[in-house]
């Protein structure tokens, strides 16, 4: 097996197994918030335990280990062709090994030959940058909280949400709310602003790449962020929907340019077992380090 | 309060519970999802051996590995979202005798009109926590139509021990889920 393969299904267990450690902090802080006694704090508390359950045994932390996306930043003149195959092959012998559940089903015929490879799975996206590094990030979103997700047209009339940051902030608590706790929260949210229907939820999920304690570079986007991720804990939804005070552990937001006639809002839920990490490879496909 | 729940279990067991309680649940599971449900639905009967008279069915496609000697071992195993079998949950509890249905997220008003008729209950497990509830699964007791429905969609047999779940949805017509959806829906409205 080429040492690429390895150090990719050692990028797969990891992130199907192990919590990244700024999502860990999130859950524990709010682990602490919430009441003795309450239904929340058993939740968490379960939620705990399970993190430190799948780490031990290096099995899923969620059955369901979600669609397989792979970003890929690599310098100029990588084999991109062998690097997909190599990760394909990566992904089937993970889901042997029991790291991915066999999780991809064929949307014609309903059939799932328990590989996980098909058309769009694994998805890859690679970007070519011009230093000699390369670093590929792992994300598996469940379902569970993929569903959930939500995409607007502004303006919006029903809920009065205009072309504006205003109007973003309306449809953003709107989709906490329609939520609840289907998405398996604590959640976090990805969000683009502008886009296309396709581009927009692209973007929103390569929010999930940042550091849940990172602070947003421009500062309307970093207000609108706090502002969201305090009134969506305050709603009383709360871990699993059980209510609470623990609704949302993050809120990251981006935009993209758009048409002048379309104004979308692109809003990805990310449940608690919230999975990602990423490494840099040496030439040979070698691990040299993490990335959370 | 937490209660201890074995199947099969009675009616009149499944009327003393409320919204809220804790439960520990023991005894046998049986798991069916997406396919099952529409499968049931269609007018597809359950195999012989299953029997789900008194007993719970679990929303759920574990990850389940075959080890050397043939003996299937759970390895992860949480809820998976209830509300896609909100359109036959009712039915298929009344058609099977069902009093417990363990899932995640709730379910809406044809199935807490079913649960109050018929005398059954939500139990909501923690969406998820696969390692937590995959360790009070003690034994694969079968596995039901594995190659129509594939793994994650098949009809598991567990036995489970002190599973831990909570009551959201009772046989008295009461839903957390509505509880919350209510009270949220306000909150949002004063933050707008």
């Amino acid at each position: 097996m080429s040492r690429l393969r390895e150090s990719l299904i050692e990028l797969i267990r990891r992130t199907s197994a192990e919590i990244p450690d700024d999502v860990q902090t999130a859950i524990l802080r709010g682990l602490e918030q919430e009441k003795e006694g309450t239904i929340a704090k058993s939740a968490l508390e379960i939620i705990e335990r399970n993190i430190g359950l799948a780490k031990s045994k290096s099995q899923p932390i969620c059955q369901d280990t979600g669609s397989i996306l792979f970003y890929v930043d690599c310098r100029v003149g990588m084999n991109q062709v062998e690097f997909a195959q190599e990760a394909r092959e990566a992904v089937k012998e993970a889901t042997k090994l029991g790291y991915l559940r066999q999780n991809s089903v064929d949307s014609v015929t309903g059939k799932n030959d328990g590989t996980n490879l098909g058309p769009g799975s694994p998805n890859l996206h690679f970007h070519q940058h011009t230093s000699d590094e390369i670093s590929v990030r792992l994300v598996l979103k469940g379902g569970g909280c993929e569903n959930v997700g939500a995409q607007f047209s502004l303006p919006n009339t029903t809920l009065d949400a205009n072309r504006d940051l205003d109007g973003c902030r309306k449809v953003i608590l709107e989709a906490v709310h329609q939520a609840q706790g289907r998405g398996c929260g604590p959640g976090v949210l990805g969000v683009c602003i502008g886009g296309d229907r396709a581009s927009g939820y692209e973007f929103s999920k390569r929010e999930f790449l940042r550091d849940l304690d990172d602070r947003n570079p421009d500062p309307k986007l970093d207000e609108l962020e706090q502002d969201i991720l305090k009134t969506a804990n305050e709603l009383g939804i709360g871990p699993m929907g059980f209510g609470g005070k623990t609704t949302l552990l993050g809120v990251k937001i981006g935009a993209a340019n758009r048409v002048p006639a379309s104004y979308f809002v692109s809003v990805s839920y990310m449940c608690w077992a919230f999975r990602r990490h990423g490494m840099t490879l040496a030439n040979d496909g070698e691990i040299t380090g993490w990335l959370y | 309060m937490t209660h201890n729940l074995s199947s099969p279990i009675s009616e009149e067991t499944i009327r003393e519970l409320k919204v809220g309680d804790q439960i520990l649940i023991s005894g046998v599971v049986f798991t069916g999802r997406d396919a099952v449900h529409k499968y049931l639905h269609d007018g597809g009967e359950l195999p012989d051996d299953v029997n789900l008279d008194g007993g719970i069915l679990y929303h759920c496609g574990p990850v389940v590995l075959r080890d050397e000697n043939g003996e299937w071992k759970v390895t992860a195993a949480g809820p998976t979202t209830s509300i896609r079998e909100e359109p036959y949950q009712g039915d298929i509890m009344r058609r099977f005798g069902i009093r417990g249905v363990i899932g995640k997220g709730g379910m809406a008003d044809k199935t807490l009109a079913a649960c109050k008729e018929h005398g059954a209950v939500y139990l909501h497990a923690i969406g998820g926590a696969a390692q937590v509830l995959a360790e009070c699964i003690t034994k694969v007791r079968d596995v039901h139509m594995l190659e129509e429905f594939g793994s994650p969609e098949a009809i598991w047999e567990f036995e489970v021990k002190d599973f831990p779940a909570v009551v959201t949805m009772d046989s008295h017509g009461e839903s957390l889920h509505k509880d919350i959806l209510a009270k949220s829906e306000d909150a949002l409205a004063q933050r707008r």
